[in-house]
């Protein structure tokens, strides 16, 4: 099949705009708001420069744009290392321990900065009741930095009234990038509505970053940032799977929908390294509104059974059976193990799941009226009702309005709810993502930080100048928004002492400003060139629009990589044909067509997206054993093997061949392991 | 659940500077009719119903109905977001109403200082774990 070119013969030639600056943000989600705030105090007195860019506007972009009820990462009285043991735990017993401790060390500080901000935070009432942020600033109860004690739901887990969250965190991180352009006269250094489509290397150094090209979202515009360094942290990946929904609830995924996998896609096309990619997510959430189900866990102590109202959790039968492959894993009952123990009842007819909702306020309303008397005990159950339906309102809406289509009332009636489709990520309960150096001063082996092939930097991939943070930072999940807000600090602050140690270097690269424009502007350029040629350019032998795009890959990836239609069921001889088939999809992507600016955006998202999957596949592939049951098995490999697996998988995309190199990296443990549970 | 717009309401945002649903949408989705000078929701499978577009709109223009792929009609949640709290009215099919105020934030938009009162970062420290805000020695695992 003849491949496509681009060289303006149908489509008009963007304007192009050239920007030199130092170090570059991609991304606008937490972790670059992060990076603008640490970076510009640090980079300032030294003049040196920060531009951010981002697809969305950064009030509202990224994992937290719609708000969040809870800040799941906060240390407060914890010691970081027995948050390592959680997540390790929780991640199935293979995580990078010197990347996590180094996060939760750093955490706090970035809560406490949100609340000085202007983030509403709970508070613990005198009284043992729960105080919001304003009832708490009433009150005199003090900010967590003077001592507060925040609500915790969880033992990692505090409350907050989260709707402007992003807002408040954007706010500081826009002001940051201010007082850059006033330290060094630069007129515009935060860019939005630009997607970033690709990196590019140093010509004269290869394994170096050197520059990023993107297309302004609303006028016809190439922009290519040149910078010394770079901190990418443009999220994971969704919609890559075939979701439950099958038309407009497409948009209702539970991670945001819009994260396109463009981190992965743009770090791994670098020739960065990846880890632990064959990791994945699939929370069990409320079905179909996938509404939060952690407050009702944890806060208001609701149970999930089936519907015969057991616990699948404690069936010594399944339990047995479970060991039996996964072993030791078995016990602590992390997040796959307790999806694994759901979907066998599901499978054997024992669904729907239910969320008893209405058990959990029952026991509240008793406790509450026996504690306090008939009318102030109500008052403060109305008052958690209504923090119910504020965990939703914060930060997953649609639940309360599917709630309310439904005429469910929490306290009355039970919730079903269901595991969700694949999602890639590495900042929340996942942790695929990029390998990348750690700290220096915890005692990891020096592979990891000291003899770092490209410089020991923390947070930088292995590709020079190119830090990763967020959803891309791999095998270090559970940072959540707070985490990644301090890792984008982390990786902003290490990314500047790089390039103060590299005083001399320019970024140059092979490929011309048009060579670029070209590249990014190829789907417009196909769709001109063929659309005239139906009656309905929509169905054009020609070429494919982004839309099929995207469902063609959730196909492959749901039939073959072990969606939801096999029960998250694949094998080597399954992940072979899903391959062969990728392969096709994407050599068509050079007749992927846009006939407007916002196509082009899907069309290099979809692309993005493609790129992330076949190293998801690949890395599912290499492992054989079934490191994750609940989120995937290996059918040929039904178990844990900790003698052959206990290790990272860790690859590299060769983008001149198109080929990928599989390997194991040994795993280090260096926190020790945490007393046994008993059940 | 998509967004949808109301004719009447919509005015294009003409008296802004830009058109705010259009502005604020994370996924690129509230778009202007030129022609008719009204906004709408271009894919409305590709929404997250994160309400940031109903939200920002200066008329109150915009709303959310639930994606009809899985949700009965009949209900609504709409939302009246002021500079420090957050009012929601929740319809349900029935006709029930429910009715709550959230906080959204203890400080005037507008008005953070990220620097003020924060040390200088000390270059000295670049390298050592912390950040320009750390004033005592980080923990390590020993």
């Amino acid at each position: 099949m003849e491949k496509e070119t681009c060289n303006f013969s149908f489509c008009a030639k963007p304007a192009i705009e050239e920007i030199e600056t130092d170090l570059l943000l991609i991304g606008g989600g937490m972790a670059c708001c992060g990076a603008a705030f640490e970076g510009a105090r640090w980079a300032n007195s030294k003049k040196i420069k920060i531009t951010m860019v981002d697809k969305a506007a950064t009030d509202r972009s990224g994992a937290v744009a719609m708000g969040l009820s809870a800040i799941n990462t906060y240390m407060g009285e914890n010691d970081p290392k027995d948050y390592v043991k959680m997540v390790r735990n929780d991640l199935m017993g293979i995580v990078r321990e010197d990347l996590i401790y180094d996060l939760g060390r750093h955490v706090d500080d970035s809560v406490q900065l949100f609340e000085e901000w202007g983030l509403p935070i709970w508070k613990m009432g005198d009284d043992g009741f729960s105080l919001d942020g304003f009832q708490a600033k009433e009150a005199g109860k003090g900010s967590l930095k003077d001592g507060g004690k925040p609500v915790r739901s969880g033992k990692w887990q505090i409350m907050i009234n989260g709707e402007s969250y992003k807002v408040i965190v954007a706010e500081a991180a826009k002001k940051s990038l201010q007082t850059n352009r006033e330290a060094t006269g630069v007129k515009q250094n935060h860019f939005e509505r630009v997607f970033i489509v690709k990196l590019y290397n140093d010509a004269k150094e290869p394994n170096r970053v050197a520059a990023a090209a993107g297309f302004s979202v609303r006028e016809n515009k190439i922009y290519i940032f040149k910078a010394k360094a770079m901190v990418l942290a443009a999220g994971g990946a969704v919609n890559v799977f075939r979701p439950r929904s099958t038309q407009e609830g497409q948009g209702r995924a539970w991670y945001p929908v819009w994260n396109s996998g463009s981190g992965y896609a743009l770090g791994l096309q670098a020739g960065a390294e990846l880890t632990l990619m064959e990791n994945r997510f699939v929370p069990a959430r409320f079905k179909d509104g996938y509404g939060p189900v952690g407050a009702w866990f944890l806060f208001f102590k609701a149970k999930a059974t089936n519907s015969l109202g057991e616990d699948y959790c404690v069936n010594p039968e399944a339990l047995a059976e479970a060991k039996a492959k996964y072993g030791k894993y078995v016990d602590n009952l992390g997040t796959a193990i307790r999806n694994h123990l759901m979907m066998r009842d599901m499978k054997l007819g024992k669904g729907p799941i239910l969320m008893n909702t209405h058990h959990a306020m029952d026991a509240i309303n008793k406790t509450f009226i026996e504690k306090l008397g008939e009318k102030e005990g109500a008052k403060k159950v109305k008052h958690l009702v209504a923090e119910a339906w504020e965990d939703f309102l914060d930060m997953a809406i649609g639940q309360a309005g599917l709630w309310a289509s439904n005429n469910v009332e929490p306290d009355k009636v039970p919730s079903e709810i269901m595991p969700t489709e694949p999602y890639l990520l590495g900042s929340h309960a996942g942790c695929a993502g990029f390998w990348c150096c750690g700290p220096d001063d915890l005692g990891a082996p020096e592979e990891w930080n000291k003899k770092w092939p490209v410089g020991n930097y923390n947070r930088q991939s292995t590709v020079k100048g190119l830090f990763m943070c967020g959803d891309i930072c791999g095998a270090s999940g559970h940072k959540f928004s707070s985490g990644s807000h301090a890792e984008g600090r982390i990786a902003a602050k290490a990314a500047l002492a790089f390039m103060l140690d590299n005083p001399n270097y320019t970024p140059t690269i092979n490929e011309t400003a048009d060579h670029l424009a070209a590249e990014l502007y190829l789907p417009f350029e196909v769709y001109e060139k063929y659309k005239n040629h139906t009656t309905d350019p929509n169905t054009n032998p020609n070429y494919i629009k982004p839309k099929m795009l995207q469902t063609r890959l959730q196909k492959i990836a749901d039939e073959y990589f072990g969606g939801i239609s096999t029960w998250y069921m694949t094998s080597k001889t399954m992940l072979d044909e899903g391959l062969r088939r990728l392969q096709l999809l994407k050599e068509d992507t050079s007749k992927m067509a846009a006939s407007n600016l916002h196509e082009l955006m899907r069309c290099w998202e979809n692309y993005h997206r493609i790129l992330s999957v076949e190293a998801h596949a690949r890395h599912i592939l290499f492992r054989e054993e079934s490191r994750y049951p609940g989120y995937y098995y290996r059918g040929d490999f039904d178990k844990i093997d900790d003698a052959n697996w206990k290790c990272f998988v860790n690859s590299n995309y060769d983008l001149k061949t198109d080929t990928w190199t599989v390997k194991k990296v040994p795993y280090v443990q260096m926190v020790e392991d945490m007393a046994p549970v008993k059940h | 659940m998509p967004s949808y717009v109301i004719t009447e309401k919509c005015d294009g945002c003409k008296a802004q500077d830009k058109t705010a649903c259009q502005y604020i949408c994370p996924n690129d989705l509230m778009t202007l009719n030129r022609d008719l000078m009204k906004a709408y929701n271009q894919e409305t499978e590709q929404c997250w119903e994160c309400y940031n577009c109903v939200k920002i709109c200066p008329q109150q223009a915009i709303e959310i109905r639930a994606y009809q792929d899985f949700a009965p009609l009949g209900a609504n949640v709409i939302p009246m977001r002021g500079t420090d709290s957050i009012m929601w009215t929740i319809k349900f099919r029935n006709g029930k109403l429910l009715r709550f105020k959230f906080p959204i934030r203890t400080t005037v938009e507008g008005s953070v200082d990220p620097y003020k009162g924060k040390p200088e970062a000390d270059m000295a420290k670049l390298k050592q774990p912390g950040f320009f805000t750390t004033s005592k020695p980080m923990p390590t695992m020993k």
